[in-house]
């Protein structure tokens, strides 16, 4: 039981990161239909630029000012980069977005080195929130899952209940109707690819010191996002959030499962030792299959559901 | 009736196939340093690769960030069938190594293309990431397989000699063998291109809905052409495997799958010779700049970028659009602007190198190696005034000619293709 909890309240919060990070993703997605490869440079940006500022105001101004920078630079992204190739297509989009992560890459090289940096927790935050059967769970852990809840109920009014919301949400599927109406699609296009951007700035902020600030830490995130969004199917942000926990709660289970095929065939009698055929694939603990988790479960939606959990088309 | 043509003896393409036999058999002979020859086995054997990746990029409109799954599990089944020819003297010549590597490359194709071309577009592309990452992953969990950290090595002298004398242990017979099959490979993949098959995977990119309305699956031609692909990208692997007698995880890894993409696209999708370009570019960015510099994958990052978004049809695409002008022969009257645009060019690399090095230095070096950094014969101090403000400089000069090239290029490209234009009309 006390595995069990603890592991779930780990596994949402880190599902809710993922949220975070694939939220812009699908939001960018579904309307401009752009894949952002970039995206998680963004949220590594995010995190460096929160280690930055948090050393001169302190982390509340950095949870501020750094995802407002990060957009920044994503809506200059859009209005300087891919708008140029948005007319040769998708394909030329994503091939941008794809080079831009290499230059952030080693832009953070650049200015920050090749090591991590030492972007930690506030002091405000360091401290066990409750202890459960002796275990603690951090406040900082509770924080991010507040941040993440906060933003999605921030998203969800936003294009629910406002006026740019739902202009948004028209440009989406009329974007010649809201043109017509004089609303500038194109600077709505930037705004959204800005304000994804910036999300995924924030996830850096609260990730980054919740895990840790290294040039790789793009790379680490970037395809499981991909997955992310691919699981709950492409644009659908409800879909992203399921997929987000499902896949947060499965891979933290998973790291901490020391069990195998040899243990199963055990518990219904069958012995499976080194001469049996396949020993390697049954040796195998969950997990040592962790980090192929996420893919395995691509596979299999994209066999038995292409569209993904909530997507509505597919394509 | 444009389309149709019968030349039972085309006399440009013996020239050009001819001229490129020609060439690869005296390559090693302009270059005969040791280092030149492997460089080169290196470029022959990355040409097949991006080769075949633009089997999939340019001609079927699929962009894979997974290529490398392909060519590098093509290379570990090559590498195991290498041992057991020079371990357990299984009857199979070294020269067909490539083969197996292939067929195995095919058989992935099979396996890993059945789900990936479900989709197309930019779906297509997610998932090919993540089947990459999914084999990657796999890479480090079956060591005896895959072999870790280390990777799998080998000893390509294995095997009876071919003729008696050719045992590829000197780089020059290997050099020969992957020459052979890369003139092989390209001219199968060439032919591809003619046949119905090359033929609807273009209408497959161009427009999958007329595609299908005229009855044929795309999902199916897809499928095809990925099968195809992979068997080219898994020679490709069998040849490296040869080449340098080591297949690690590095091979099957994403980063091996985004270079292939990035030089593919450098050198151009939109034509067969592009990737080929590509891969020579290759030889000169992996292996001569990142010897020289810290910050090459800045610079490559920076010039796919840029080719993105000013050039997207590549080198080879550049090189297309003096055709019309070589042809009517008047080019010589677009070269004093293309003159300046080189020289903007060349004035703003003056300027962002330092920079960039200087930064590097900075951020990497500096800590050990004092604020003083050698460039170029000077030492640069990297804290002080002088070098920034002359970088600054150089830029803004630079961004001047630019604009100024720019205008001369469009106005004189305008005025010689205006004229080519008319003149053929009349």
């Amino acid at each position: 039981m006390e595995f069990f909890l603890i592991s779930m309240l780990n596994g949402v919060s880190y599902g809710l990161l993922l949220f975070m990070l694939s939220s812009g993703l699908t939001l960018i997605f579904s309307m401009m239909g752009v894949l952002n490869f970039a995206h998680a440079s963004f949220y590594m940006l995010g995190a460096y630029f929160a280690y930055q500022t948090s050393l001169k105001v302190g982390f509340w101004w950095a949870l501020l000012i750094a995802p407002l920078a990060v957009g920044v630079i994503g809506a200059l992204v859009e209005r300087f980069m891919l708008r140029r190739v948005h007319k040769f297509g998708h394909v030329p989009e994503l091939l941008l977005t794809f080079g831009l992560a290499y230059l952030v890459e080693e832009f953070v090289h650049l200015v920050w080195g090749r090591s991590s940096v030492d972007y930690k927790v506030p002091a405000a935050l360091d401290h066990p929130l409750f202890t459960l059967y002796g275990t603690t769970f951090p406040a900082y852990r509770g924080f991010m899952m507040g941040v993440a809840l906060l933003m999605l109920l921030a998203i969800y009014l936003l294009l629910k209940r406002t006026r740019i919301g739902m202009v948004i949400q028209a440009s989406l599927t009329h974007p010649d109707t809201v043109e017509a109406l004089g609303h500038n699609v194109p600077r709505v296009f930037m705004l959204v690819f800005g304000g994804g951007c910036a999300l995924a700035g924030l996830a850096g902020v609260i990730g980054g010191n919740a895990f840790v600030t290294e040039p790789g830490m793009a790379a680490a995130v970037g395809s499981i996002v991909f997955v992310v969004a691919v699981v709950g199917g492409m644009g659908s942000l409800a879909g992203a959030f399921v997929a987000s926990l499902l896949i947060g709660i499965i891979q933290t289970f998973a790291v901490a499962l020391d069990y195998s095929f040899v243990n199963l065939a055990a518990l219904v009698g069958v012995a499976i030792t080194p001469q049996t055929p396949l020993y390697v694939v049954w040796k195998l603990t969950i997990a040592q299959v962790a980090p192929i988790m996420p893919y395995l479960f691509l596979v299999l939606i994209l066999i038995f559901r292409p569209r993904g959990l909530m997507g509505t088309r597919e394509g | 009736m444009a389309a149709i043509r019968f030349q039972p003896i085309n006399l440009a393409r013996w020239i050009i196939w001819g001229g490129f036999a020609l060439l690869l058999i005296i390559m090693p002979h302009l270059f005969h340093q040791g280092f030149a020859l492997t460089l080169l086995c290196q470029i022959g054997t990355i040409m097949i690769f991006s080769l075949s990746f633009n089997m999939l990029l340019g001609q079927a409109g699929m962009l894979s960030f997974g290529h490398a799954v392909y060519s590098g599990l093509g290379a570990y089944i090559a590498i195991h069938t290498l041992n057991l020819i020079g371990k357990n003297g299984l009857p199979f010549p070294v020269t067909l190594l490539p083969l197996v590597g292939g067929v195995a490359g095919a058989f992935f194709g099979v396996l890993f293309g059945y789900v990936t071309t479900k989709k197309s577009g930019t779906p297509f592309a997610m998932i090919t990431l993540g089947i990459g990452e999914l084999v990657a992953a796999m890479a480090l969990m079956f060591p005896d397989f895959f072999g870790g950290e280390g990777g799998i090595s080998t000893n390509r002298v294995a095997g009876k000699p071919l003729l008696g004398v050719i045992t590829y242990g000197p780089q020059i017979q290997v050099y020969y063998l992957v020459a052979a099959w890369l003139f092989l490979c390209t001219a199968a993949m060439y032919a591809y291109t003619q046949t119905p098959l090359g033929r609807i995977a273009n209408a497959v990119r161009d427009n999958p809905e007329r595609a299908e309305f005229i009855g044929y699956e795309t999902q199916r031609v897809r499928y095809l052409v990925l099968i195809l692909s992979g068997f080219f990208a898994g020679v490709s692997g069998g040849l490296a495997s040869i080449n340098f007698e080591i297949v690690s995880a590095e091979n099957v890894s994403a980063i091996r799958s985004g270079t292939v993409l990035l030089f593919t696209f450098i050198g151009g999708v939109g034509f067969f010779f592009g990737p080929m370009i590509g891969a020579v570019l290759f030889g000169l960015f992996i292996v001569v700049l990142a010897t020289i510099t810290n910050a090459w994958l800045f610079y490559l990052g920076l010039f796919f970028v840029l080719m993105v978004m000013y050039c997207p049809g590549g080198i080879a695409g550049l090189i297309m659009m003096q055709m019309p002008l070589l042809r009517a022969r008047r080019l010589k009257e677009m070269l004093p602007s293309y003159g300046i645009a080189l020289a903007a060019g060349l004035v703003l690399l003056a300027a962002l190198i330092p920079a960039v090095e200087m930064l590097y230095y900075h951020s990497l070096e500096s800590a050990s190696g004092g604020p003083e950094m050698k460039f170029l014969g000077t030492q640069l101090n990297v804290l002080s005034a002088p070098p920034w403000i002359g970088v600054a400089v150089l830029a803004v000069a630079g961004f001047a000619l630019l604009a100024v090239a720019r205008r001369k290029v469009r106005a004189q490209w305008d005025k010689v293709m205006g004229e080519i234009a008319s003149g053929g009309l009349s």
